[in-house]
């Protein structure tokens, strides 16, 4: 139970973040992604279920409040990169800092490539190198570097509700 | 690592239902768009005070950034402001003179056109879009100030966008230069038709795509471009921005143009919203 609250506050401070306040710390338009490094972290950390269900939820938030009167893309896009990271999660060791971050980089390149795919080729924006370019790497970049510090704060978190004798969802 | 066992449902069931729930969310979306309405006004409620509150930290924290700048560069910015002041007051002069003899002679003809003042509501900017692709935001109006949706936003002097949904405590603007964006705009010059549209990849350079010119049309670089009677959402006459790069298309039959907006996206804080509509037009 305390579990899932510790999610739902932590996919409602990461939402409220990225939307009020990074735009201001924005370098050349791109903001970092946290809610797919939430996304991404939880599932390496806790597994498919858990990813998914974060991805789902985070997903439909996002698109319930900024979607182009499309709701369940984002959902979408996040419940199967929770799926897909939630696989690695046999990999996962308490102290290893590197693959997730990797992780993280390779998630970021798969979100942004499928959104452009979905949301700009089938209107017929053809120039895939100029919004890889443009925004697709520079995305990846940032989040990767905001993902250094935050992964490290959710694994905390985690290992902190790990401790607790008697919680578990 | 402890496991779970109480309940040991196969995850690939969970994302099969997940993924149709998403696919029959996406169908159910395109289909009655309207109908879920509700919900969003259930999430954004709650999400947007949140919002507004650490917004304003935002803005304090950006605020003290900006103190910090460069006092020499403030300094050759008021040496320039000054220069410019005196040069538009002399413009302003002059243009008064216009005004009045422009005033005789409508009289004269009487020809008594009133420019409407419309009604306008000041609104704040609270958040945007949180991916990088298209450029919509949120501003801390809604439907308890009086706003509709298709109700034209400014700023300035400049049309900002238009207002895509609009709830209790807060609306959706579409600005001018997000990529789904489409204004029919026409030549204050020569009265020549065009199409505004919004383009991700000058978004850049600050500049949008002018199509569908006609190509016999007597215009240069540096016109201005105000919103068109014929368009159906935005009201007439409202200043978008100068075209530049005016080029024939290779079909010979329209001309493409850049046009750079009189607004400043980079930093939009405060809008006005026309809370007028349209008037739709009844065959």
């Amino acid at each position: 139970m305390k579990r899932l609250l510790v999610y739902f506050i932590e996919i409602i401070i990461c939402f409220i973040i990225q939307s009020a306040m990074f735009h201001y710390i924005a370098l050349a338009n791109i903001m970092p992604n946290l809610l797919l490094i939430l996304v991404v972290s939880t599932a390496h950390m806790r597994g498919r279920l858990p990813g998914m269900l974060i991805g789902l939820f985070s997903g439909l938030l996002v698109d319930l409040m900024y979607g182009n009167y499309i709701v369940g893309l984002c959902a979408l896009l996040y419940l199967v990169i929770g799926y897909l990271v939630g696989m690695t999660h046999r990999f996962y060791s308490n102290d290893d800092y590197t693959l997730p971050i990797i992780i993280v980089a390779v998630s970021d390149f798969l979100y942004g490539f499928l959104y452009y795919v979905f949301e700009f080729l089938l209107r017929g924006r053809l120039n895939l190198l100029f919004y890889l370019r443009r925004l697709i790497l520079p995305e990846i970049v940032y989040t990767v570097a905001v993902s250094i510090f935050l992964y490290k704060l959710l694994h905390m978190i985690n290992n902190r509700l790990e401790h607790n004798p008697d919680e578990e969802v | 690592m402890r496991r779970r066992t109480k309940f040991n449902i196969n995850p690939k069931y969970v994302l099969i239902v997940c993924i149709i729930i998403c696919i029959s969310l996406i169908i159910f979306s395109f289909r009655f768009g309207d109908k879920l309405s509700p919900v969003k006004e259930a999430v954004g409620s709650v999400i947007t005070p949140m919002q507004r509150g650490i917004n304003s930290v935002g803005t304090y924290i950006s605020d003290k950034f900006d103190n910090f700048r460069n006092i020499n560069d403030l300094q050759t910015e008021n040496v320039k402001l000054k220069e410019q002041v005196n040069i538009l007051s002399y413009d302003n002069q002059l243009l008064l003179q216009d005004k009045k003899e422009l005033d005789q002679l409508r009289k004269l003809y009487k020809l008594d056109q009133q420019y409407i003042d419309y009604p306008k509501v000041a609104a704040r900017v609270i958040s945007k879009d949180t991916n990088n692709w298209y450029s919509t935001f949120t501003i801390d109006k809604g439907t308890k100030d009086g706003l509709q949706k298709n109700n034209n936003v400014i700023a300035g002097n400049g049309l900002v966008g238009i207002i895509t949904e609009v709830h209790y405590n807060y609306s959706k603007v579409r600005s001018i230069i997000d990529d789904n964006s489409n204004v029919y705009g026409e030549f204050s010059k020569t009265s020549d038709t065009c199409v505004v549209k919004g383009d991700l990849q000058l978004m850049d350079k600050g500049k949008i795509r002018v199509e569908m010119i006609n190509k016999d049309a007597e215009i240069s670089d540096g016109d201005e471009v105000v919103t068109s009677k014929k368009s159906s959402n935005y009201l007439d006459g409202i200043l978008i921005g100068t075209v530049s790069n005016i080029v024939l298309d290779p079909s010979n039959m329209t001309k493409t143009a850049y046009l750079t907006p009189v607004v400043d996206f980079e930093r939009l804080e405060e809008v006005l919203i026309i809370t007028e509509l349209k008037e739709p037009l009844i065959d």
